[in-house]
């Protein structure tokens, strides 16, 4: 399957890629050699994206080379990329849904004939189907294929075209666990046909299973590449986390209370329709903070909007100081105190356009003192606003500007302020310190601490291993939208532990769907 | 090679852009236009001088300019309303009409001899016809997601024939002869004008409804509510704002705003309803809200200054002979350049200097 | 029988033009962008037809400056919407509004006049066929051009690799940039074509049916044609079947109000309009996994290719 005594189909060298101020790729060498499987492992934001757009032809290096079967390349679209034989499937696939799988195999195929030759295209399909074992019905519509299916398409438009080198970007995130096997036993097609392929992922279990090498990348650097025969799951987990100093919180001592948050048994669908959680129990207590670690693409999202009441759960019950808050509406969590803070605060937590106040009166335009009756008043808005600009280190001209216009950090400490002014029982916070500065950071945690003493309920949803460790009272795992185990006293843990329940591995006895405490 | 220029997306919008955008092109329009009146052979000097004359040069002028306003700023609201939500009832002339057609049945099947009753009963019929005729259009679209451009747009000619059938038909004047309509209001059904003019008192209904809707923009939780649903329906889900209960109930007093446009022009104004009496207003309600920037106020001023422009139209009837349409040009000219202009308000252009 | 003949004739005559618009504006939409300016370009396009008409004698002339100027003003179109990103719904209805001013003010002294336009050109074998032969058959060359334009649309879009592109254009745009195709390229030639054919329909009114000018000729047949394309599904057969429906409505409104039937002429001209809300309302009931059948998904969304450097 290896054969590193060949030639490299594509080798990049030093490639290095800065968007703003953010260095994604840093000095990276990759290769990719044919008939085998290199992966590119690596947390969120690690690179592994922007290294392969670059690869395919979406971005130009700022610095580096890439050279094509010996031949150094310069792209300067994807279509330059397909031609020297590298295809790409992305993510989000590119296929146009109301088509048929062979009208989209050729869509902007240069060279193509006036008339669609459609006997053709179908039978070269089918032949590649069968060389592949790429099962897809040509005369299908695209829109009627399972998602398994519209990704065998994406990888035959790439064999159509000749690709060589296939890369296959993050592509088991939206596959069933059988459409899972189906994938790998493509790959191992297409490498003993001798093409390459670039696996892309942040999934142990699956990378350990199909790379012949592995390479791992770290903050847009290489951090090393492993062969996949010898590497181990504990190896990985570590090196892709990183050995860090856990930052030393002064916590004061756990004096938690009555249950303020029961889950019992929660399942929810995914935008996809894919269970994303299943059958997951958890409880928190007023005055602690229960962590949730696990890498991005578990179901922490929907599970926190699940508890929000921002999506609806298919069974289980969730229950809020006893009161069975299951289907109930968004607003009705809000007035019983859920404050959530989302990931996405430019996107959903924050209206970009609108300024301070007015980003303030988003979640609480129904309640006294700011409403009165059926008007606003904005000058109690105005001084809660203000008081929370000071309180919380908001960096703002005014409480006029908008909110688009302050810096990621400071849109956070709005955000913050925002949700914990109002005494919330329960407080769902999800990546609350991504891509903040070290000060900004620093500011999320000591407030999530602060609330904690003050007797709310915390749940903190985070891939930072280190900050979750630090701050939770209790630490759970989630992997694959069930909980795997949960760490009762997390400074006790080792981060090996940890990383083996992030795989998969569950720790001790199985989770029966509630959290033992 | 590269352009001297580069395109680039702006961060924020600089606040003085507001009103320099749309002055900007009214004032390109303007130009465009005594271009395209040179051309043809009409002096535009003598064009826009009789317009000018016609529209604000006498009491008579701006009285007529205000007649034009009316309806202008009703509708504009209305459509300004349901714009605000990224709502596009393009049906304001459908809604005219049928606001119209309320206060004739309840004329005719509902007459008592007192003005405020009249007055009363054809406002509330006028405001629940438009109202429910837009709902329908907004009851689709929160309801299953149909294309709200293209619901309200056909209705909009539905209504009208609507319109035709009862002036044709049951409601036709007998004594009306060869010019079809209904037949004439009575007194206690008219609305009061103020002297001489033929300003009726919708002029005090249209501003007392726009200072309302700024109250409503600015200061109630309602407006609140239509604005971040606008803005980012992702964080309006996320406050717990309730998408489809407000599409309908914006839909509906959209509708009705310009079903009480409708009650007014023709209880003030005409007294009766003839074909094509709505007279495109709903249309030009559409360029009247873009260039207010669908602030309510400014509305108004923005109604007057496109009624000027429709009265420049009627003079230039009169007094060059040209066919009444032709205003149409300047004020699709003007939609052009607003439309051209609001470019700038999300990018600009850099000069592609030595540090690229 | 007797009457049948005649009443089907003019629905072919009468539905000829809504039939060019409707088949020019299935173009646009089907390359994703909405032009609710049909009725300017009709009338734009009925008014040049006219004039060079009058003022060359060469009716085929005529409809070729038809068709240029309503290239040139869905060009403005165009500009607005693909480069200038700006919001379609209201380009359109300036461009209703800036036709239908222009050809008012045009046309101004042609009000009266006549020409000589394009008359009937019976064909000979075909048109001997019992009903079906005068019917279809005993028309002006328009209306046989536009039985080959339809064939052709269907053929060019469903089995040809522009067609593909086409379609493609118009459901997920981004999946033809990553092909390396110049999406805006594509959408300004088809609003400029869909211009064009609409533009054709509105001087098949002024050249070949009426052979005179009148100010607002077109009397809102520019709205029926955007309405069809819903009513068609996008599909330029059905949208010759509607067009010949409502064409002969139009056609029979005459006939109708002379013989003062109980169906007043008004509630039956609104058939289109409540048709096409019916048909809208289907298809975005019965969704298939989301899809609006034959919708084109992106429609009326602007293009932005994310930022590549």
């Amino acid at each position: 399957m290896e054969t590193q005594t060949q030639s490299p189909l594509v080798q990049m060298r030093g490639i290095s890629k800065t968007f703003a101020s953010v260095r994604a790729n840093s000095k990276i060498d990759f290769d990719v050699f044919p008939g085998e499987v290199h992966t590119l492992l690596g947390e969120n934001g690690a690179g592994k994206s922007t290294l392969m757009n670059v690869l395919n032809g979406l971005y130009k290096p700022d610095s580096g080379t890439i050279s094509v079967k010996g031949q150094p390349s310069r792209f300067s679209s994807p279509r330059d990329a397909i031609a020297a034989g590298i295809g790409m499937v992305h993510q989000h696939f590119m296929l146009v849904p109301v088509l048929t799988v062979w009208e989209n195999m050729i869509m902007g195929l240069p060279g193509l004939e006036a008339v669609l030759p459609r006997k053709e295209v179908v039978e070269k399909i089918r032949a590649l189907s069968e060389r592949y074992g790429l099962r897809v019905e040509p005369e299908a519509r695209v829109w009627q294929l399972s998602v398994g299916e519209q990704q065998r398409v994406e990888i035959l438009k790439m064999l159509y075209r000749q690709a060589e080198i296939l890369v296959l970007d993050e592509p088991t995130s939206v596959l069933t666990p059988q459409e899972v096997r189906h994938l790998f036993d493509t790959i191992r097609q297409m490498t003993a046909e001798g093409h390459g392929v670039v696996f892309i992922s942040h999934k142990l279990d699956e990378v350990m299973e199909i790379s012949d090498r592995i390479t791992i990348l770290r903050k847009g650097e290489v951090v090393e590449t492993l062969l996949g025969r010898t590497a181990t799951r504990e190896e990985l987990a570590e090196k892709m986390v990183g050995r860090k100093v856990v930052f030393a919180v002064d916590k004061a001592v756990l004096n938690a209370g009555e249950t303020v948050l029961e889950a019992e048994g929660i399942c929810a669908l995914n935008d996809r329709g894919l269970p994303a959680v299943r059958n997951l129990g958890l409880s928190i207590r007023e005055g602690e903070i229960l962590g949730i670690a696990g890498i991005a693409g578990n179901g922490q999202r929907e599970l926190c909007e699940a508890l929000s009441g921002l999506r609806p759960v298919q069974f289980g019950r969730v229950l809020l100081l006893g009161k069975d808050m299951t289907g109930a509406r968004p607003m009705e969590f809000v007035k019983a105190g859920v404050s959530y803070i989302p990931a996405d605060r430019k996107g959903t937590g924050l209206v970009g356009a609108m300024n301070l106040r007015e980003n303030f009166t988003l979640k609480n335009f129904w309640r006294k003192p700011y409403a009165k009756g059926i008007f606003l008043s904005w000058e109690n808005v105005a001084g809660e606003t203000g008081r929370i600009v000071e309180r919380y280190g908001v960096s703002t001209p005014g409480l006029g500007v908008p909110v688009k216009n302050l810096s990621g950090g400071n849109q956070q400490r709005l955000m913050l302020g925002r949700e914990l002014s109002g005494t919330p029982r329960l407080i769902v916070a999800m990546q609350p310190t991504w891509g903040l500065d070290v000060g900004a950071t620093e500011f999320v945690r000591e407030q999530l601490l602060r609330q904690r003493d003050r007797g709310a309920a915390v749940l903190l949803v985070s891939e930072d291993l280190e900050e979750v460790m630090a701050l939770s009272d209790r630490l759970a795992v989630i992997h694959k939208g069930e909980i795997m185990g949960v760490v009762e006293d997390p400074r006790a843990a080792t981060e090996e532990d940890l990383g083996l329940m992030m795989a998969g591995i569950r720790r001790n006895e199985p989770s029966t769907g509630s959290v033992p405490r | 090679m590269s352009a001297p220029f580069r395109v680039e997306r702006r961060l924020d919008c600089p606040a003085w852009l507001n009103w320099a955008i749309p002055a900007g092109a009214v004032a390109t329009a303007l130009l465009a236009g005594a271009l395209l009146l040179f051309f043809l052979g009409v002096s535009p000097g003598a064009a826009y001088k009789a317009m000018f004359k016609g529209a604000l040069g006498d009491a008579w002028g701006v009285s007529e300019t205000l007649v034009k306003a009316i309806p202008l700023t009703l509708a504009g609201l209305a459509v300004g309303l349901a714009f605000t939500m990224v709502v596009w009832n393009i049906g304001a002339e459908g809604q005219i009409v049928m606001g119209a057609l309320a206060a004739v049945a309840v004329v005719r099947y509902a007459f008592v001899d007192s003005a405020p009753v009249m007055f009363v009963l054809m406002f509330l019929a006028a405001a629940l016809s438009g109202g429910l005729w837009a709902g329908f259009a907004g009851y689709l679209k929160a309801r299953w997601n149909v294309n709200e451009t293209i619901t309200t747009l056909m209705m909009n000619y539905i209504a009208i024939l609507l319109a035709e059938y009862f002036i044709y038909g049951p409601w036709r004047d007998p004594s009306s002869l060869g010019f079809p309509m209904t037949a004439p209001f009575p007194d206690a059904a008219r609305l009061p004008v103020f002297g001489s003019t033929r300003v009726h008192v919708g002029l005090v209904i249209a501003v007392l409804l726009a200072v309302l809707f700024r109250v409503l923009y600015r200061w109630t939780r309602w407006g609140f509510e239509l604005r971040v649903i606008g803005n980012n329906p992702n964080a309006a889900r996320y406050a717990g704002i309730d998408y489809m209960k407000n599409i309908l109930l914006a839909m509906f007093v959209s509708g009705a705003v310009a079903g009480i446009a409708g009650m007014t022009e023709i209880a003030g104004l005409q007294g009766r309803i003839q074909p094509g009496f709505s007279g495109g207003y709903g249309f030009t309600a559409i360029i009247v809200a873009w260039l207010a920037r669908l602030n309510p106020l400014a509305t108004i001023l923005v109604s007057f200054l496109l009624g000027a422009l429709l009265v420049g139209g009627d003079t230039l009837q009169v007094v060059m002979r040209l066919p009444l349409a032709s205003v149409q040009v300047l004020q699709g000219l003007i939609l052009f350049c607003v439309l051209g202009g609001e470019f700038f308000r999300n990018y600009r252009i850099v000069r592609t200097g030595k540090g690229e | 029988m007797d009457i049948l003949v005649p009443i089907l004739t003019a629905a072919i005559r009468s539905g000829t033009p809504i039939l060019y618009a409707t088949l020019g504006e299935i173009l646009t939409e089907k390359a994703g962008v909405l032009n609710l300016g049909l009725e300017g370009l009709m009338l734009l396009g009925a008014f040049s037809g006219f004039s060079v008409t009058l003022a060359t004698g060469n009716p085929w002339l005529g409809l070729a400056a038809a068709v240029a100027a309503g290239m040139a003003v869905s060009a403005i179109h165009a500009f607005l919407c693909v480069t200038m990103k700006a919001n379609q719904v209201v380009s359109g209805l300036a461009i209703t509004m800036f036709g239908t001013g222009m050809s008012a003010l045009l046309g101004k002294g042609y009000v009266g006049e006549t020409i000589r336009g394009i008359g009937i050109m019976p064909v000979p074998v075909l048109g001997k066929i019992p009903v079906l032969g005068p019917v279809l058959f005993n028309h002006d060359p328009l209306v046989y051009a536009s039985y080959v334009l339809v064939g052709f649309l269907c053929w060019f879009i469903a089995s040809t690799r522009w067609g593909l592109t086409l379609r493609a254009v118009g459901e997920n745009p981004r999946a033809v940039d990553t092909a390396g195709l110049s999406v805006p390229r594509l959408r300004y030639a088809y609003t400029m074509a869909g211009g064009g054919l609409a533009a054709l329909g509105g001087a098949y009114l002024s050249v070949v049916y009426t052979q005179m000018w009148v100010e607002m000729m077109t009397a809102g047949r520019g709205w029926i044609a955007v309405a069809l394309v819903i009513f068609g599904i996008w599909n330029p057969l059905r949208a010759a079947l509607g067009s010949y429906l409502f064409g002969g409505v139009g056609a029979l409104q005459l006939r109708i109000q002379a013989a003062g039937t109980t169906v007043p002429a008004p509630l039956l001209l609104m058939l289109p309009y409540v048709l096409t809300i019916a048909v809208l309302v289907a298809i975005s009931v019965k969704k298939g996994r989301g899809i609006l059948l034959g919708a084109p998904a992106a429609l009326g969304q602007p293009f932005h290719r994310e930022e590549r450097d």
